[in-house]
């Protein structure tokens, strides 16, 4: 049976206090010991910093417009004095993050499924809500690059980035060990990074002239806002109601 | 011109250097490079892989030789490096593994399409038809995981379609052994192909076996245990192509030419500068090994290399699109079966079969490649993409417009 609390008393081993013999004696060794080599961390950053002078075009680059219109319109743009391929790259980055929190959503479906929820924690209908939501986002912004004469089907180098940012996200709640409380804590950082992300783009997008995609953008956002507050609201809820949960008996330690 | 092996001398070991800068160098763009150029770095780790596995088995079997294995096998370590550490850090290991598939499926095809020994290029199309299948199990679980799209990766030249299906591939271990090339009379490409896929194949599984606990979700583990056990199938196979009566040392030189082979089908077809430069370096480096056994076989074994290697190298391994002629195999193929080293149509495969008494086991208590893929057809931008666009951008009155 899954068990739908956290944090209970059992054997970690990970502290160096679990072996007080083997941890003196080990602790006396590496204070003996003398490194091989002089310097310190600031090693490793020169080392990195060598590799980012010769990193090239880095991550990679975003496509050329997919349309005729496209070419038109990134010509007019270049003309004004703009980098046309910033928006592309930004929209490519929301898009593949809202398609990714379709599956984060329906991931946690499938824990609600199995863990229930908690007093102040997420219902079906909402965590459904909230995955049509990104459905729509997604929809929405493979909409606005076919527009601009992008092609949504692309990974542009901010999505692929936000990608590797945010690759803990499914693998956590993925992992069949965590519960519907952990799978919150993970859909917060989610949710944080994406309300934050679309501000940006609705910004971009005003700044280009493209108010009426702004518009739209906003009301994405509005909903966005709203996934954030619910996803906060359910995990410190969860949180709370972990801390008043009796401890499992089942796992306290034997008296002395 | 082809590659005249015998005049063609390289470089020799004794100059083969490196550092641990040069190993380990800007590696390729997982967007901007051609998936092609992934699927060579994939190979090359996976060819120099087995020059070590290969070289480290006969230190064990042989005292004479050990030396000389000892001297070259470094430079292959280091090599291998070098190729493998070209993979970008941003290319996921469930990317990688899409990379694997297609490298498995494209290169199996281009080796089955120039095999003359008609039973070897059957296994090749039998072999490349699972592998195929195993492109579209891996594409439904990356779709519906990370919500990314599997053509991101294989840039529509390959197909994303079922094969034949994971879930009949696994096979009875005595149903995966074949018939072995005769290597007095085998043509010498069928030897190069048969060591070329074999390496390919023991490198798939290891990755498979390696990365696959690394994943949290419980259906990715077990279809990455599932795939990895007919990744063990296919070395069973392809490795059983290969004559065990070739001595140590005509394997050796043999492997050394398959290496050079390799490297230099990679040059024909390069399209990234900074990468052909290597596979030129390592063209000439694999000529130098092959020359240094080369002469360990005149000197020990007293015969002559020409024997065993061809004059020259053959026609370039095609690292191109092989659609047509995988979905002719595919509709043509499909359904044969092994029965023992035959191919057979599932059809005459008796119910009380090995195998099939091997499978119903197996997949007894549910089949993760049938899970993964449950309903999965691919679309451009992924199978969300298709009801993100019946939905709309249209949500509870707030019309998004």
């Amino acid at each position: 049976m899954s068990k739908d609390t956290v944090a209970d008393v059992g054997m970690n081993r990970t502290g160096i206090k679990t072996s007080p013999v083997d941890s003196k004696d080990i602790i006396a060794q590496a204070e003996k010991a003398r490194p091989s080599s002089p310097g310190d961390a600031q090693a490793i950053a020169d080392v990195r910093k060598q590799y980012m002078r010769e990193s090239g075009d880095g991550l990679g680059r975003v496509p050329p417009p997919s349309s005729l219109k496209g070419v038109a319109k990134t010509a007019v743009d270049m003309l004004k004095g703009g980098k046309p391929t910033v928006f592309i790259d930004k929209l490519g980055e929301r898009l593949a993050f809202e398609r990714s929190g379709v599956r984060l959503y329906e991931g946690a479906l499938s824990k609600l499924d199995v863990f229930g929820s908690w007093e102040g924690g997420p219902s079906r209908e909402l965590l459904t809500k909230i995955l049509d939501d990104e459905l729509s986002h997604f929809a929405l912004l493979m909409e606005a690059m076919e527009k601009l004469g992008a092609d949504p089907t692309a990974m542009t180098p901010s999505a692929d980035l936000t990608s590797v940012i945010s690759m803990g996200v499914p693998a956590a709640i993925s992992d069949a060990r965590t519960n519907l409380r952990q799978t919150m804590q993970a859909l917060l950082v989610a949710e944080l990074t994406d309300n934050a992300s679309w501000e940006v783009l609705i910004d971009l997008a005003r700044g280009l002239g493209h108010d009426s995609l702004a518009d739209r953008f906003q009301l994405a956002l509005d909903a966005e806002a709203e996934h954030l507050a619910l996803v906060k609201g359910w995990y410190a809820a969860g949180v709370s109601t972990e801390a008043r949960a009796p401890m499992d008996s089942a796992s306290m330690p034997a008296q002395p | 011109m082809a590659l005249d092996l015998f005049k063609e001398k390289g470089t020799p070991v004794e100059r083969q250097s490196f550092t641990w800068k040069d190993m380990v160098r800007r590696p390729y763009s997982k967007m901007d490079d051609d998936a092609f150029t992934r699927t060579r770095v994939i190979l090359m780790n996976g060819i120099e892989a087995d020059a070590l596995r290969m070289k480290h088995i006969f230190a064990r079997l042989n005292l004479e030789l050990r030396p000389h294995l000892a001297l070259v096998r470094r430079a292959e370590h280091h090599q291998q490096t070098l190729v493998n550490w070209l993979t970008p850090p941003d290319q996921k290991v469930i990317e990688t593994t899409l990379g694997f598939e297609q490298l498995a499926i494209e290169v199996t095809a281009s080796v089955a399409l120039h095999e003359p020994d008609p039973y070897l290029a059957q296994t090749y199309r039998f072999g490349m038809l699972e592998d195929f299948d195993h492109l579209y199990r891996y594409s439904a679980l990356y779709d519906r995981l990370e919500g990314q799209d599997p053509n991101n990766i294989t840039q529509s030249y390959t197909d994303i379609i079922p094969g034949r299906p994971t879930v009949v591939e696994h096979r009875h271990p005595l149903d995966d052994l074949r018939r072995p090339y005769d290597c007095k009379t085998a043509d010498p490409l069928s030897k190069l192909h048969a060591m070329t896929i074999t390496a390919s194949e023991f490198q798939t599984h290891d990755y498979y076996m390696t990365v696959g606990p690394t994943f949290t979700d419980p259906v990715a583990r077990q279809l990455y245990a599932e795939i990895a056990s007919i990744e063990e199938q296919h070395v069973t196979q392809y490795g059983s192509l290969m004559d065990p009566g070739e001595s140590l040392l005509e394997k050796w030189m043999l492997h050394e030419a398959m290496e050079v082979y390799n490297y230099y089908s990679c040059l024909a077809y390069e399209s990234n500068p900074r990468i052909k430069e290597i596979w030129q370096r390592f063209v000439d480096y694999e000529l130098g090994h092959l020359h240094y056994v080369m002469e360990l076989f005149k000197n020990l074994e007293k015969r002559d290399p020409a024997e065993v290697l061809p004059r020259t190298l053959p026609e370039p391994i095609a690292f191109k699109e092989h659609r047509e002629f995988v979905r002719k195999v595919l509709s043509q193929e499909v359904d044969m079966r092994s029965d023992g080293m035959d191919y057979v149509d599932k059809s005459q495969l008796p119910p009380d079969h090995r195998t099939l008494a091997y499978q119903a086991q197996l997949n007894s208590e549910g089949s993760p490649s049938e899970t993964a893929a449950a309903g999965y057809t691919w679309r451009p931008g992924t199978e969300l993409a298709a009801k993100a666009q019946r939905m709309g951008s249209v949500l509870e009155g707030r019309r998004l417009q």
